[in-house]
């Protein structure tokens, strides 16, 4: 197979597109699309001030990549969730992000959840009826709390993330086969700061597929972690995705139209005006925090019970000198 | 009698460090399939450089595959 551009051997064939480039051509096709996708959705413009959540994975790293060469001013944050499950999970993931970081001169910081909140994540969901089965739900609450912390309190104007299609399309299906119609209204390329408070989400992979960020990844040299969190294991976003994935081998595309005509029907009032059943936001007493949750919100019921360490809701990210991310403005 | 060459010739894919020997003559697509592996979920590459699926594989090939699909 050859590419469609300069007739190299192609180094990627995207059935969906029905689109093969060589190397040189597909590292500047996957900026060319994002750069698109930024546009599409309006989701920021090259004067704002970014922040990009970073985890050490293909898809947070290669998204950092793509922006800083299209020239958007961009920031990372990588969260140290202490996971370790004998493989130095964290540590391994934390010193990839700093390594990107600093070859590229660029800033990122680092928050520690067990230096900053007294207890890791897998520790913290032991002791918490949320978390008692798996931490993963320990986690996304923490992460989503401090990301939006720090995005608010230092003037980002968006918090990005390397969520891509198969990301996207995964829990379309997953809330679809439950009707889940407070996800399925919240879900969106851009997630508007509807309140003070409440930062701005966007996310400029959302139409690209995930073997093609990891070729992406691949192609620049990207050294990212290749081992998976080892709380994914049995997680239900790897069962839908690998459903979406048998019926895209018998039908190029199926995903990308599968989240397209999704994102298309709620804009043509696939749900009624009230359908997301949310609730109003009110600030955290404890933190000021948006919350839903009367009284304090979940972020911080969580740590009540905790020992040794209570939340402190000022607590900024964690410094280090020399340390790339010891700068954010 | 079989002949000195009757050994199928075979090609070896790595997967997450675990070599698959498969028989060489198809495509890589057909390959990635009959290991129990989806083509949407893995990227080949030979000697550091990704290929694409239609590929032929040779005897002697080894090609690693790189799983693509996160879950958390």
């Amino acid at each position: 197979m050859r590419c469609r551009t300069c007739g190299a051997p192609a180094a990627i064939n995207m059935r969906q597109h029905k689109l093969a480039l060589c190397r040189a051509h597909y590292v500047d096709w996957i900026p060319e699309q994002t750069e698109r996708a930024i546009e599409h959705y309006r989701m920021f413009t090259r004067g704002e001030k970014l922040l990009v959540a970073v985890s050490g994975g293909k898809d947070s790293l290669a998204l950092w990549d793509v922006l800083h060469r299209l020239g958007y001013g961009a920031d990372g944050i990588y969260i140290d969730l202490g996971i370790d499950a004998g493989i130095g999970y964290s540590a391994k993931s934390r010193a990839l992000c700093e390594q990107f970081a600093s070859a590229r001169g660029l800033q990122l910081q680092v928050v520690s959840v067990p230096g900053a909140y007294g207890s890791s994540i897998p520790d913290v969901a032991k002791q918490s009826v949320r978390g008692r089965r798996k931490p993963c739900s320990v986690c996304g609450l923490v992460k989503r709390h401090i990301m939006n912390r720090v995005c608010r309190e230092q003037g980002y104007a968006a918090l990005a993330t390397g969520h891509n299609l198969d990301d996207e399309a995964a829990v379309l299906l997953h809330n679809a086969m439950t009707w889940s119609g407070g996800y399925l209204v919240r879900q969106a390329p851009v997630l508007a700061a509807t309140r003070p408070g409440l930062a701005r989400k966007v996310k400029p992979f959302c139409r690209i597929y995930e073997r093609e960020t990891a070729a992406y990844t691949l192609m620049q040299k990207i050294e990212y972690i290749y081992d998976e969190c080892p709380y994914a294991t049995g997680s239900s976003t790897l069962y839908y995705k690998e459903l979406l994935n048998r019926m895209e081998e018998d039908r190029p595309g199926a995903k990308l139209q599968f989240y397209l005509a999704f994102l298309q029907a709620k804009d043509q009032g696939l749900f009624a005006p009230g359908a997301s059943g949310e609730s109003e936001l009110h600030d955290c007493p404890q933190c000021g925090q948006p919350t839903s949750a009367p009284g304090k919100c979940a972020f911080c019921r969580l740590w009540e019970n905790i020992p040794p360490v209570a939340p402190s809701p000022g607590l900024g990210p964690e410094k280090e000198p020399g340390d790339a991310g010891e700068e954010t403005s | 009698m079989l002949g000195m060459d009757a050994q199928p010739s075979k090609t070896t894919l790595i997967h997450r460090g675990k070599r698959i020997e498969v028989r060489s003559g198809s495509t890589l697509r057909d390959a990635i399939r009959k290991a129990g592996f989806s083509p949407e979920a893995v990227l080949a590459a030979k000697d550091g450089e990704l290929i694409t699926d239609d590929r032929i594989l040779l005897p002697g090939d080894e090609i690693q595959l790189v799983a693509v699909i996160s879950g958390g």
